[in-house]
């Protein structure tokens, strides 16, 4: 079987459980996939080829010797996966992309990670990213740029661009991202592929290198709306280490597809998305023909309002940079990460470390959580965003409590040029279709629905709290009408 | 809204960053137009509106049993030895490199 590499997760999954493909093979043919795409690509940091092929001989071996788990046991059997590297692999270099965390090599497994481990799935690579998750186009790693593999000029989305890139370029079956204010969707639609935000509390976030805590959900990144129904089921669930972490039954998602089907359905259009000044028009007439599409599937379609759209990208980011400040203050030189050299003091060792180790845009964000958490200012900026986000929050309830889902653009453009947008604010502003629902801490399902120019567009199912099967439900038929399914870039 | 110089550096301090000159007013310009763009939420009456710092207890109550829990009970429990803590330890002091180690900062006996 020619281009093993290029299967999706869940066939890879049933041909190794049947024999017909070997683990190691499979392996092989996406680490020699990357070897082909990474110099055009550089969606990946740290590399274990020799390792993965070394479980995944391993599970071979178990096979053969009629020691192979169930499939609930271990639902990711031999499937070769990439996680991104704000996460922890015990033993493999973590930097969440920044250069403070050079040399940090974590002495655990994130509980995401470890939850893949025991599905039996094999871990190739850490995937590159915008500097602690801040950034919307990978652009701002400290090793280097990704690029996005429908077109090497352009960025692939971030800050999860470079898990966006690997899946989209078939480097691996899946990949785990995670998503602070789009940081799954946004990539996954610019480089054509599936990105589910859960819930915020659906996923643990033990072993995360916190960016934003009441924000940051870890997600699966996928070319099949099954595939990561698969992943998700693998990597939700209850976690003590988590304090936010809910304890709900985690459903079959996988299960939950079977005969999904859009008769009756009722999907919610928001007006303020879809009137947006700044949708492309392109985008905007892709957007329209998968509605026209779900619509012709026997779905309802309705308009909605989430009034304060407007308002999400400043709550978002005065939020966030609160929560970042306070975060980032543990990289201090002392117990991990970057130390500057010879400091005279202690307090020469935290100021000259910190500005040595973090970039420009981490050091910017700082620097505004610092102003708005500041005495005088907390209540016109920390707290009056807190109180704008359940304004936000209950938009989205109101909507959702009159439909099943909301349909909207994930990007309202296609993948720009590396180095086209230089200012934070205009980049910030990018992100207005994305941000609100993190702010709300509802799940968001990105999958790919057409085409524009020749770069992908996607759009985002946006649904109740722990109703991700609902999404899934919708975003596989809609895929699949749309012939959006497990698409690959042609690179 | 332009922050001034003293605005700036204050914000250093409480960031513990030393942007140079150079970086400080580019910074400076960026992180004011981004505090202006912010003053948006101003044109909003929130006034009789509780805020919501996480959105996680309106998601637990999503959950069947109540979705959250105070913790794991209370009990030390040893999950890494030392040597796995002070591995990544960028300066390490003592007989046996058993400490973190800082720049002095109490006067006494060396």
């Amino acid at each position: 079987m020619s281009k093993l590499y290029r299967i999706g997760l869940r066939e890879s999954r049933d041909l190794l459980r049947a024999g017909d493909i070997r683990a190691e093979d499979l392996t092989a043919a996406c680490l020699a996939r990357m070897d082909a795409t990474e110099e055009r690509l550089g969606a990946l940091l740290a590399r274990r080829g020799a390792e993965a092929l070394e479980e995944a001989r391993a599970l071979d071996a178990a096979r053969a010797a009629g020691r192979m788990p169930s499939v609930e046991e271990a639902p990711l059997w031999g499937v070769p996966v990439c996680i991104k590297d704000a996460l922890t692999l015990r033993g493999v270099p973590c930097t969440a992309g920044s250069r403070i965390l050079e040399n940090f090599v974590p002495p655990y497994d994130a509980f995401a990670v470890k939850r893949l481990r025991e599905a039996g799935a094999v871990i190739l690579a850490k995937t590159n990213m915008d500097e602690f998750a801040m950034g919307s186009t990978t652009e701002h790693s400290a090793w280097h740029p990704t690029r996005n593999p429908w077109d090497t000029d352009r960025v692939p989305g971030g800050s999860s661009g470079g898990s966006a890139a690997s899946v989209a370029a078939c480097q691996c079956a899946g990949a785990l991202g995670t998503d602070t204010g789009g940081s799954i969707r946004q990539p996954a639609s610019l480089c054509g592929c599936v990105g589910l935000k859960p819930t915020y509390g659906r996923v643990s976030r033990y072993g995360l290198l916190a960016y934003a805590s009441s924000f940051d959900q870890i997600g699966p990144m996928t070319r099949s709306v099954e595939d990561a129904a698969l992943m998700l089921g693998v990597i939700a669930g209850y976690d003590e280490r988590d304090s936010t972490c809910l304890d709900a039954p985690v459903p079959d998602y996988a299960a939950a597809l079977a005969g999904a089907d859009l008769r009756g359905v009722k999907l919610g259009l928001p007006r303020e998305f879809f009137g947006h000044e700044a949708l492309e028009p392109g985008v905007r007439k892709a957007c329209g023909e998968a509605v026209d599409c779900a619509r012709s599937l026997g779905a309802e379609l309705v308009e909605v309002s989430l009034p304060h759209t407007e308002y999400a990208v400043a709550a978002y980011y005065v939020m966030a940079s609160a929560e970042a400040g306070s975060n980032l203050a543990r990289y201090d030189g002392v117990r991990y990460g970057h130390r500057t050299e010879n400091p005279p003091t202690l307090e020469e060792l935290y100021v000259r470390s910190r500005t040595e180790g973090f970039g420009e845009e981490v050091q910017r964000r700082i620097l505004v959580g610092a102003y708005v958490l500041s005495s005088g200012y907390y209540d016109a900026y920390y707290r009056k965003a807190a109180q704008v986000r359940r304004l936000i929050r209950r938009d989205y309830d109101e909507a959702l409590a009159r439909c099943d889902a909301l349909l909207a653009p994930v990007s309202p453009v296609t993948a720009w040029k590396l180095g086209e947008v230089h200012e934070p604010l205009q980049m910030y502003l990018m992100d207005v279709f994305t941000l609100s629902l993190n702010l709300a801490g509802l799940p968001g399902l990105a999958l790919p629905v057409g085409f524009s120019g020749g770069l992908p567009v996607g759009m985002q199912l946006m649904g109740r709290a722990l109703d991700e099967a609902a999404l899934l439900r919708i975003g596989k038929s809609l895929a699949e009408a749309l012939g959006t399914g497990g698409q690959a870039a042609p690179l | 809204m332009a922050l001034s110089k003293e605005e700036f550096l204050h914000l250093c301090r409480l960031a513990k960053l030393a942007p140079d000159a150079e970086k400080r007013e580019y910074y400076g310009s960026q992180c004011g137009n981004i505090l202006a763009y912010m003053d948006k939420l101003a044109e909003l009456n929130c006034s009789d509106i509780e805020p919501l710092y996480s959105p996680v207890e309106l998601n637990a109550a999503a959950c069947p049993r109540g979705g959250l829990h105070s913790g794991r009970a209370d009990e030390a429990r040893r999950i890494r030895t030392r040597e796995e803590i002070l591995a990544n330890a960028p300066g390490r002091g003592g007989e046996g490199d058993e400490f973190f180690l800082v720049p002095r900062i109490v006067e006494g006996r060396a």
